[in-house]
């Protein structure tokens, strides 16, 4: 074609990676939120916690790929999680079992809970995290590897649906049953904890908590980034057609198993890089965060945010958490009842959840809105606000 | 293995096998509950563990009412539980259909979650009725004994008779879906749904009765249950994902898949869960049939349709 310069360059990146000027200025306003607003309003305690509900929407943006456009519901997110924060846990453990501060136990060298469990050497899995570069490549390479395999073997096969998701749950389950009962390996019901340096860096410090915070929230924005280029590239419009007539995709001569299998893995990867950063910022990781549960409500952020929406799957997740966090302290019996009318509410009556509700009632006002902002100032920039205010 | 003699494998083998006979019990009469339903509309009630739940509370508030006002009628107040346990279960479900279920039948997915949020409700429910802590109810005398064959070997009575009771269900199933002019009409819509209505077969009236039909036999699963634990708010969630795995690995479409694998699942389970710990045991008999229904994800006995 013709030559390419560079303003041709930037706006390709303009309308591929950001989405347009809609999606540019919705991305601004979630890291203005996450970069400014949250860390000058809220003290560190909060802000950790903050930073916590940031890596389940990792999760949840996911959940938005694989769910909103692949069309394939998980309900086994919280094993990629649960993977990712696993390895960086074994990882920092390894780190913090070094054998000078191990001295005391029977076998100094190896974590605390192992010794408790009369395990007198390193399972052999374990050894390679000593390694941070292993641990950094496994975060990523260790989900993908096992969601490509749960994912071929049941797309190839055409399974979908219903039955796709009860079989994710299932190995959820499975999953949590394993790690708690081998206590030994893997420190049963309590997780991994009393996790302290990397690198020999305190990630205990209210310093490397900023930091781990700004560092969550950097990705947490890259992986939006990544997702919207997908989206906007051939294979994303690919995905909108899969999810509204699979067969019709199938029929023009596409592998429709093979974006699924894509899909599905770059869920896994995204939702593990949560799980990681998890570790990290909260100190521990724990069962708790990879059985059937926690999978499916990271689900419900996805929905209440917009299953289509990227940015609204941040802003589910925050909201549907600080939910949880503002109820269960105060009306705990209350929030179970809430949870559930959360699930059948936005299924039945929001569909689209967050997003859906701006587009069709906050967007339209803020467009009329603009637009008689823009029409009195091209007559009289003194009478704008005026004009803004009828 | 060693330290057992062959003969004490032996005995083992056959008690671990009764007690995973009450165990396919409960499994196969959940597993009916949720094939009806799930080969129907091709939805998965998530909150079916809670139908059974319900069963299973049902059975205990009547044996705490048949101890305080009608102690003559405590032998026998079993037996009039179970059928409530059916009604029960049977009207939420007819309700849950009416309120919930209808408006969502074109989104399977959507009625996962619905009736996910659905299970929490009914949970809370549970524990704001019956307190957290579990309850069990208090058996009738004739069904406390143990039958010995030999020395070695003891078989409960209870187990024994919640077999009986899981038998004469399915049988009763198997009567109405071949049998019956209302089974007719539900394989019709199963089969084909717009051919069904077309020819005047009230495929919604059909609906809503084949989803409280599947959630009243939960309720029978939850009443055969209070004879092996005890009943919390939580018990039947459990379930769920057991239940639906014995539904597919036997093939969805077969009444007799679904017998063949609840028996299978539940026989590995509780005779593994002896020789390993309880947690391995579930794990290596889950994963197998994970595994299993990756390489052949139809089932053990496919319908053959093409779909």
């Amino acid at each position: 074609m013709e030559y390419v310069n560079k303003g041709r360059m930037m706006s390709a990146f303009y309308n591929k990676w950001l989405g347009g000027k809609k999606g540019a200025i919705e991305l601004a306003i979630l890291a203005a939120l996450i970069f400014i607003v949250m860390p000058l309003w809220l003290d560190i305690f909060r802000l950790n916690l903050v930073g916590k509900y940031l890596t389940y929407a990792f999760a949840a943006v996911g959940l938005v790929m694989v769910w909103g456009y692949g069309g394939v519901l998980s309900l086994g997110q919280g094993v990629f999680f649960g993977i990712g924060g696993y390895c960086m846990a074994m990882f920092l453990k390894l780190e913090a079992s070094d054998p000078v501060s191990t001295a005391h136990q029977t076998t100094p060298g190896i974590p605390d809970f192992m010794d408790w469990n009369q395990v007198t050497h390193l399972p052999l899995f374990w050894e390679p995290f000593h390694s941070f570069a292993f641990t950094l490549a496994a975060v990523i390479v260790l989900p993908v590897l096992f969601a490509y395999i749960i994912g071929a073997a049941m797309f190839k096969r055409r399974v979908g649906g219903v039955y796709f998701s009860i079989i994710t749950q299932a190995i959820a389950a499975i999953l949590t049953i394993l790690v708690v009962g081998q206590q030994g390996l893997t420190g049963g019901i309590n997780g991994i904890t009393d996790l302290k340096t990397l690198h020999g860096w305190n990630i205990n410090t209210d310093s490397a908590k900023y930091l781990l915070y700004y560092v969550n929230g950097a990705l947490l924005i890259g992986v939006i980034l990544i997702c919207k280029f997908i989206l906007s590239s051939k294979l994303g419009r690919l995905l909108l057609a899969l999810k509204d007539k699979e067969d019709r995709v199938r029929f023009s001569g596409y592998d429709v198993a093979n974006f699924k299998i894509f899909t599905f893995c770059l869920g896994a990867a995204i939702s593990a890089i949560g799980g990681a950063m998890f570790t990290l910022q909260v100190g521990f990781m724990s069962p708790s965060f990879v059985g059937i549960v926690p999978s499916i409500e990271m689900v419900i952020f996805a929905a209440v945010g917009g299953r289509m929406s990227l940015v609204g799957a941040v802003y589910g997740t925050l909201l549907v958490n600080y939910g949880k966090s503002a109820f269960s302290e105060s009306f705990p019996s209350l929030w179970l009842f809430f949870m559930g009318s959360l699930f059948i509410g936005v299924v039945m009556f929001f569909p689209s959840g967050l997003s859906g509700l701006y587009e069709t009632y906050l967007q339209p006002r803020l467009a009329n809105w603009s637009k008689t902002f823009k029409n009195r100032s091209g007559q009289k920039i003194e009478s704008c606000s005026d004009g803004a205010a009828k | 293995m060693d330290g057992y003699s062959l003969s004490d494998l032996w005995s083992i083998l056959i008690m671990q096998g009764f007690s995973g006979l009450s165990l396919f019990s409960v499994l196969l009469l959940m597993a009916l509950g949720m094939a009806i339903i799930f080969g129907q509309m091709g939805v998965i009630n998530m909150a079916l563990g809670e139908f059974m739940t319900i069963g299973a509370y049902a059975v205990y508030f009547f044996s705490k009412m048949a101890g305080k006002y009608f102690p003559a009628l405590m032998p026998y107040y079993f037996i009039i539980a179970i059928i409530a346990a059916f009604v029960i279960a049977f009207l939420v479900g007819y309700a849950v259909e009416y309120l919930l279920i209808r408006h969502l039948y074109k989104r399977p997915l959507d009625t996962l979650l619905a009736t996910w949020g659905l299970s929490l409700i009914m949970q809370q429910v549970f524990r704001s009725l019956f307190g957290a802590r579990e309850v069990s109810a208090v058996l009738p005398d004739w069904l406390m004994g143990a039958w010995k064959p030999t020395a070695n070997i003891d078989i409960p009575l209870n187990g024994l008779f919640v077999m009986a009771i899981s038998i004469v269900v399915t049988a009763l199933v198997v009567l109405f879906m071949y049998r019956s002019s209302w089974g007719l009409k539900v394989r019709a819509t199963t089969q084909n749904r717009v051919m069904a209505n077309a020819i005047g077969i009230n495929t919604k009236k059909i609906d809503r009765i084949t989803f409280a039909a599947g959630c009243g036999i939960a309720g029978i699963a939850g009443a055969t249950f209070t004879t092996i634990a005890s009943t919390g708010p939580t018990s039947g969630s459990l379930y769920i994902v057991d239940t639906f795995l014995v539904v597919v690995f036997g093939g969805t479409a077969s009444l007799f898949g679904t017998i063949v694998s609840a028996f299978s699942i539940a026989q590995a389970q509780s005779i593994l869960t002896f020789f390993m710990t309880n947690a391995m045991g579930k794990v290596v008999t889950l994963l197998t049939i994970i595994i299993i229904l990756m390489l052949r994800p139809e089932g053990l006995f496919a319908s053959k349709v093409r779909k």
